[in-house]
C-alpha cells in the first residue's frame, strides 16, 4: 500500500504522537512495529549486545554494539538510555563505521628521520623506542631548581596531547606518568 | 546563544523540541540563520563577538526595570555584601578596572590585573599575610585552615549602600541600554527589548529560563567573561539550582567533561586543584594548602583533596615526614597551554611530543603549528586514521608546495593505530557530568591497542628504565605508585591481546579507598588529611562504593522518565547530583518556591532535604540553622546559603577572586574588529587579553579596509571537529564532502561572487579557497550606521582523508582568553574575492 503525504502533514502527525515516527504512522493507521521487532530480531539473531556510549560529542547518547563470532556487526542506539532514548544523529549513527573500515590503520607506522616514506614496524620495538626516547629527552632537559632557587622537578621539552576523546581512566593513568615523569606541558581538546 | 545545538548536539535538541511542545518559547541569538533558528519562536541576528553587550543589556533590563528576583537576589547571592574603598569600576576609569599594570617582560599579554581592590570590605581590618604566618605555625591542617578565617563581610541588606554589590553592578551596566546593544550587536532594538520582556517575564518563582552556550561563546579573549555575564544574569533572574534554569555547556567530545575533571590539563591536578605552580607561594605542602584552602564553604576540605591526591600518586612512599611526595610533584612556572607550547616548539624548545585523537596541524594558525611540528626530534601519534599531524611531514601544503622537502625534516615519526570505544572498556564523562560506562564488545584488529594499553605499556617501561638511578631527580617516577597489572588469575580469557590494564584498579584509585584495608570510599566525606585515604580524585569519590557496584553502570532509567532525574542511570559527580546547588530550588525557609518548579526542600518531619534529586547541601541542616562566626567549612554558612562551595555561600554577582581580567564582564571589541569599541572608545579590547607574537601570527588593525568582513567559523552535523572520526567514514564523508564558505547575496553581489564560485579568503595570517554558498541565512548587520557584513566556515577539512579541503584554522591565530587561554576563533577579520 503506498501512502503519500505531504511532509508537513507527516511532522504534524508525528508531533500529535508523541513525536516519534512510529507515532506519526499509528496516527495514519499504519503499523509498522511488528515488522521493527522483526527488524531487530534479524538484526540480533546470533549476536551478543554490549551497552556503550556514543564516541562524538558530549551528550553521551547510550548504544548498543551487536557482535557475531568475535566481529562487530551493527551499531545503534540504545532505546533504554534517557538521554537519547534509542536515537543517533548522523554521526552516531555512523559509529559502526569507525570500527569496521578498510581505511583504518593496523599496524604501526614509523617515519625515520628525514625519510621520505613510512615504515610499518614491531609494535613492541616501537614501545621500547618510544620508551627510549622520552627518558633521553627527559633527563637531557628535566630542571630541578629555577635559577631563583624555586624548585620545579619538570621538563617543558615534552607535550602530551589529547585526552577529550579517550576514557577517564586513560585520563587518570597519562596524566600520572606525565607528572610522575615531571612532564607539565599536559594540554587536551578542553582547552581550544 | 553562541550554540547551534539542532545541528551540532541534535539528540540533545530533541528535549528542546519536546519542551516546545509542552510549551516553552525558545529563542535563537545567533550571527547565522542555523537549523535552531529555524525551530525557534524568535530568531535574533547579533554580530559575532558581541554576546556581552547583549547579556549585558538584558541586566540593565532587569536591574532598571526592577524584574530581578529580589527575594533570590537578597538571600542567595552576594549583592548585599559592600566592597573595597579602592575598588574603581571602567566606568571610573574608562574601560579599565583598578589594579591594571604592566606585564612582565617577554610575556604574552600587555597588562595584568593585582586584584586586591576587588574584595569584600571587612568587618574588622584583618591581614592575610599576618594570619599566613599564624596559620603555619599550626600543629594540624585543620587548625591552620581556622587560623585563615577572615572576619565577616559588610553587608547592606537594602542593597542601597553605593558600594553595595548590588549598587556596583547597577552603574556598571548602566550603559548598555536597548540602543548601545543595537549600535553594538547590530541586533534592532524592538527585537532586544522582545527578549528582554520574554526572558524576564518567563523567570521568578513560577517559571525559569536557561541558557545554552557552546564554542560561540567561549572561542573569544573575553570567553570566561561571557559565560560569568549570563551567571549573574541568572542569579539575578533566580534562575541558578533550579529545575529548567541555569546555564547549559554544550562541549563537544565525548569526555570533554572527563578530560577537565581527569586533567590531561596543564594548570590543573584532579578535582580543580591548581597544579603546585613555583610562581606562586606553593614551596611546601604546607604554604601549597596555605595559599589554595578557602577557609570558609566546602573547599575548606582541601588538605584531605590534596593529601589523598598525593597518596594516589606515591603510594606507600608518601608520608607526613615527606609531605606525602609533595617535593617530588613537578611544579608549573608558566602558561603550558596548548598555543603557548606550540609557540615554544617552533622555536625548538619542545623536542618530543605524545599526540592521542587530536590533531594539531589543522588547529589555531594551523600553518604555524605544522612549521612546530617540524622542529621536534620525535612525534608519537596515536589515532585511528592517518591524521594530518602524523603526515605533516610528507602531505602538508608547506610540502607539497615544495617550500619545504621531507628531507629536511629531522622529526622522528610514529604512528601507533588506536582501539575504538566498542573496543575498549571504561568510562565517559558528558557535557553534564555523567559518568557512563561503555563495555568492551570485540578485540580490536591488528596491532590496534587502547590508549591506556599504551599509556601502562609505556610506564612499565619507564619504569623498569629508572630502577637501578639513585639520583634524586628520579624519585618521582621511582616512586611513582603503578598498580595497573591485573591481580593474578583474573585476566580476561576472551581476548587474544595481552598486556592492558585493569580498568577497575583504575577507577578504584579514581575513586579512592582506605590506604590500610584498602576498602573502598562511599564518599567524599570519607577524605582524611592524614594519609589514612588514598583518592586521585575527590569529585569522582563515590562512583565506586563498593566492589563489583561500579555506579557509572548503573542502566535503570525512571520508569516513564518520571520524575526525569533519572538517578539511577549513570553517576553525575559530585554525589550523583543532576542540579548543582539545588538547595536553591527552594526559597529560604526551604519551602519550593512553587508548586510547579518543586525540585528539593527541607522536610520538617523527616528534619532532612529531600525531592527529585540528590540534595547539594549538608543533608539534615536546617534552613534556620545559623551561621558560626568564625567557623571554618560549611559551619561557617547559614542554612539559607545554598551556593556550598564559595566561601560565603553566595552566588556571586560580583567577582572578587578568581577571574584574571575583571570582578565584573564588561564587553571588548574581539582581537580583530571592523569597527571601534563603542561602549569604552579607549579600550579596545580585553586589555589582559593573550597574544602570542610570532611573525606568523599578526592581527589586523581595528578597522582594516583590507579585512572589512567579520568571519566566524562553525560545525556540521555530520562532521565531528578537525574531520579525523568523520571525514574517513564513508557514510559522512558522502553527506559532507566539501568545504565552502556561506555569505550574504548582498555581499556575493559586492564582490561579484554566485553561489559555488571558488572564492579566496584571507586574513592576516593566510588565504584558503573555498566553494561560496550565497545565502539569505547571513545577513549583513547595521553597526553603528555603517554595514558590516559576516561570513561563516566549517572547520572540517583537511589534506587527509576520503574528503579533503583547505585548513579554515590557518586562517585563524593564537590569541587568547587571559583566564584560560581559549582562542578566538569565532570572530576574525578577512577578505573574500572570487578566484581568479
Amino acid at each position: 500500500m503506498a501512502v503519500v503525504l505531504s511532509r508537513r502533514r507527516f511532522l504534524k502527525v508525528s508531533g500529535a504522537a508523541a513525536g516519534t515516527a512510529v507515532g506519526g504512522l499509528l496516527g495514519l493507521g499504519i503499523d509498522v512495529r511488528p515488522k521493527q521487532v522483526r527488524a531487530q530480531q534479524l538484526r540480533i539473531q546470533n549476536a551478543q549486545v554490549f551497552p556503550s556510549v556514543c564516541p562524538y560529542c558530549a551528550v553521551g547518547c547510550g548504544t548498543l554494539v551487536h557482535v557475531v563470532d568475535g566481529q562487530i556487526v551493527n551499531i545503534e542506539g540504545n532505546p533504554k538510555s534517557p538521554i537519547n532514548m534509542g536515537n543517533l544523529c548522523p554521526k552516531g549513527a555512523a559509529t559502526y563505521q569507525l570500527h569496521v573500515n578498510p581505511n583504518r590503520l593496523t599496524k604501526v607506522l614509523h617515519r625515520p628521520p628525514n625519510a621520505t616514506q613510512w615504515e610499518v614496524v614491531d609494535l613492541d620495538w616501537a614501545m621500547d623506542r618510544v620508551a627510549e626516547l622520552v627518558k633521553k629527552t627527559r633527563d637531557e632537559t628535566f630542571v630541578e631548581t629555577l635559577p631563583n632557587g624555586k624548585r620545579v622537578m619538570h621538563t617543558t621539552a615534552i607535550f602530551s596531547l589529547g585526552g577529550a576523546t579517550i576514557d577517564n581512566e586513560w585520563n587518570h593513568i597519562q596524566q600520572k606518568l606525565m607528572r610522575g615523569l615531571g612532564i607539565v606541558r599536559i594540554e587536551n581538546q578542553a582547552r581550544i | 546563544m553562541g550554540s547551534n545545538m539542532a545541528e551540532n548536539h541534535p539528540v540533545a535538541f530533541r528535549w528542546v523540541a519536546q519542551a516546545k511542545l509542552n510549551g516553552a518559547t525558545l529563542i535563537h541569538v545567533d550571527p547565522r540563520f542555523t537549523r535552531t533558528s529555524a525551530m525557534a519562536d524568535l530568531y535574533v541576528p547579533i554580530r559575532s563577538g558581541t554576546d556581552i553587550a547583549f547579556l549585558g543589556g538584558l541586566i540593565s533590563y532587569a536591574i532598571e526595570n526592577e524584574k530581578y528576583f529580589k527575594d533570590y537576589v537578597v538571600n542567595y547571592t552576594n549583592a548585599a555584601t559592600i566592597i573595597n574603598d579602592n575598588f574603581q569600576d571602567t566606568e571610573d576609569l574608562e574601560g579599565v578596572f583598578s589594579g591594571l599594570k604592566e606585564a612582565p617582560q617577554g610575556s604574552e599579554q600587555k597588562y595584568i590585573y593585582d586584584n586586591a581592590t576587588w574584595q569584600y570590605k571587612r568587618v574588622e581590618p584583618w591581614d592575610p599575610a599576618k594570619a599566613r604566618e599564624e596559620a603555619k605555625k599550626a600543629a594540624t591542617f585543620a587548625e591552620m585552615i581556622q587560623r585563615m578565617v577572615p572576619p565577616a563581610a559588610e553587608k547592606d541588606p537594602t542593597l542601597q549602600h553605593p558600594r553595595s554589590v548590588f549598587q556596583i553592578v547597577r552603574r556598571h551596566f548602566s550603559r548598555y541600554t536597548p540602543e548601545m546593544v543595537e549600535r553594538i550587536t547590530g541586533c534592532p532594538k524592538d527585537v532586544f527589548l522582545k527578549v528582554a520582556e520574554t526572558v524576564t517575564a518567563n523567570s521568578g518563582r513560577e517559571r525559569t529560563t536557561t541558557f545554552v552556550y557552546a564554542m560561540g561563546w567561549t572561542q573569544h579573549t573575553h570567553g570566561v567573561q561571557t559565560i560569568g555575564t549570563t551567571a549573574l544574569l541568572q542569579l539575578l533572574l533566580g534562575n541558578m539550582g533550579r529545575p529548567g534554569g541555569g546555564i547549559l555547556a554544550l562541549r563537544g567530545h565525548a569526555t570533554i567533561q572527563g578530560s577537565t575533571d581527569v586533567p590531561t590539563l596543564y594548570h590543573s591536578i584532579h578535582g580543580y586543584m591548581n597544579h603546585p605552580d613555583a610562581r606562586k607561594a606553593h614551596d611546601t605542602l604546607a604554604d601549597y594548602i596555605l595559599t589554595e584552602t578557602r577557609p570558609t564553604g566546602y573547599w575548606a576540605n582541601f588538605p584531605k583533596f590534596i593529601v589523598s591526591y598525593l597518596k594516589s600518586m606515591y603510594g606507600d612512599a608518601a608520608t607526613p615526614e615527606n609531605d606525602f611526595g609533595y617535593d617530588w610533584h613537578p611544579k608549573i612556572s608558566g602558561d603550558y597551554s596548548h598555543m603557548a607550547t606550540m609557540i615554544a616548539m617552533a622555536k625548538g624548545e619542545v623536542k618530543g611530543a605524545l599526540i592521542f585523537g587530536q590533531n594539531p596541524a589543522t588547529s589555531i594558525n594551523g600553518a604555524l603549528q605544522r612549521r612546530a611540528l617540524m622542529q621536534l626530534d620525535w612525534l608519537v601519534v596515536k589515532d585511528n586514521f592517518e591524521t594530518e599531524t602524523a603526515s605533516f611531514w610528507y602531505a602538508s601544503p608547506e610540502v607539497k608546495s615544495g617550500q619545504i622537502k621531507p628531507e629536511d625534516i629531522k622529526t622522528e615519526v610514529f604512528l601507533f593505530p588506536s582501539a575504538q570505544v566498542a573496543e575498549t572498556e571504561g568510562t565517559f564523562t558528558n557535557t553534564q557530568r555523567l559518568i557512563q560506562f561503555h563495555e568492551k564488545a570485540a578485540d580490536p584488529p591488528g596491532d590496534c591497542r587502547s590508549d591506556a594499553w599504551f599509556t601502562h605499556q609505556l610506564a612499565l617501561r619507564l619504569k623498569k628504565l629508572y630502577a637501578d638511578s639513585t639520583l634524586p631527580r628520579d624519585e618521582g617516577i621511582k616512586n611513582l605508585f603503578w598498580d595497573f597489572d591485573y591481580d593474578p588469575g583474573t585476566y580476561p580469557t576472551n581476548t587474544r591481546i595481552e598486556g592492558e590494564p585493569d580498568v577497575f584498579k583504575i577507577i578504584r584509585e579514581i575513586n579512592g579507598y582506605q590506604t590500610g584495608t584498602k576498602e573502598l570510599l562511599k564518599s567524599f566525606g570519607d577524605l582524611k588529611d592524614d594519609g589514612s585515604t588514598t583518592c586521585a580524585s575527590w569529585i569522582y569519590c563515590g562512583v565506586f562504593p563498593e566492589e563489583g557496584k561500579l555506579l557509572a553502570r548503573n542502566r535503570e532509567p525512571d520508569p516513564d522518565n518520571k520524575p526525569g532525574t533519572n538517578l539511577g542511570w549513570g553517576y553525575a559527580w559530585p554525589a550523583n547530583r543532576r542540579v548543582l546547588y539545588n538547595r536553591a530550588s527552594a526559597d529560604p525557609d526551604g519551602n519550593p518556591w512553587s508548586e510547579r518548579k518543586k525540585y528539593i526542600w527541607w522536610d520538617a518531619g523527616q528534619k532532612k532535604w529531600v525531592g527529585y534529586d540528590v540534595p547539594d547541601f549538608a543533608a539534615t541542616k536546617a534552613p534556620d540553622t545559623p551561621a558560626k562566626p568564625g567557623a571554618t567549612g560549611l559551619d561557617a554558612h547559614d542554612g539559607k546559603s545554598p551556593f556550598i562551595m564559595m566561601p560565603d555561600g553566595k552566588g556571586w554577582l560580583f567577582v572578587p577572586t578568581g577571574l584574571a581580567d575583571g570582578p565584573l564582564p564588561t564587553h571588548y571589541e574581539p582581537m580583530e574588529s571592523p569597527v571601534v569599541n563603542l561602549l569604552y572608545p579607549k579600550q579596545q579590547h580585553n586589555p589582559v587579553a593573550k597574544h602570542w607574537q610570532h611573525e606568523e601570527n599578526q592581527l589586523a588593525q581595528v578597522g582594516d579596509p583590507n579585512f572589512p568582513i567579520v568571519l566566524t567559523t562553525y560545525r556540521l552535523t555530520e562532521h565531528h571537529l578537525a574531520g579525523a572520526m568523520t571525514r574517513w567514514l564513508p557514510w559522512l564523508a558522502e553527506l559532507q564532502p566539501e568545504l565552502f564558505i556561506e555569505m550574504s547575496p548582498e555581499l556575493a553581489e559586492e564582490k561579484g561572487i554566485k553561489n559555488l564560485d571558488l572564492v579566496k579568503i584571507t586574513t592576516k595570517r593566510r588565504s584558503i579557497v573555498a566553494k561560496a554558498l550565497v545565502t539569505p541565512r547571513l545577513r549583513p548587520l547595521m553597526i553603528d550606521g555603517k554595514v558590516v557584513h559576516q561570513v561563516g566556515m566549517p572547520w572540517h577539512w583537511g589534506y587527509m582523508g576520503i574528503v579533503t579541503g583547505d585548513i579554515v584554522n590557518d586562517l585563524t591565530a593564537m590569541v587568547g582568553d587571559p583566564n584560560v587561554s581559549i582562542h578566538e576563533s569565532k570572530a576574525l577579520c578577512c577578505n573574500v574575492e572570487k578566484l581568479q
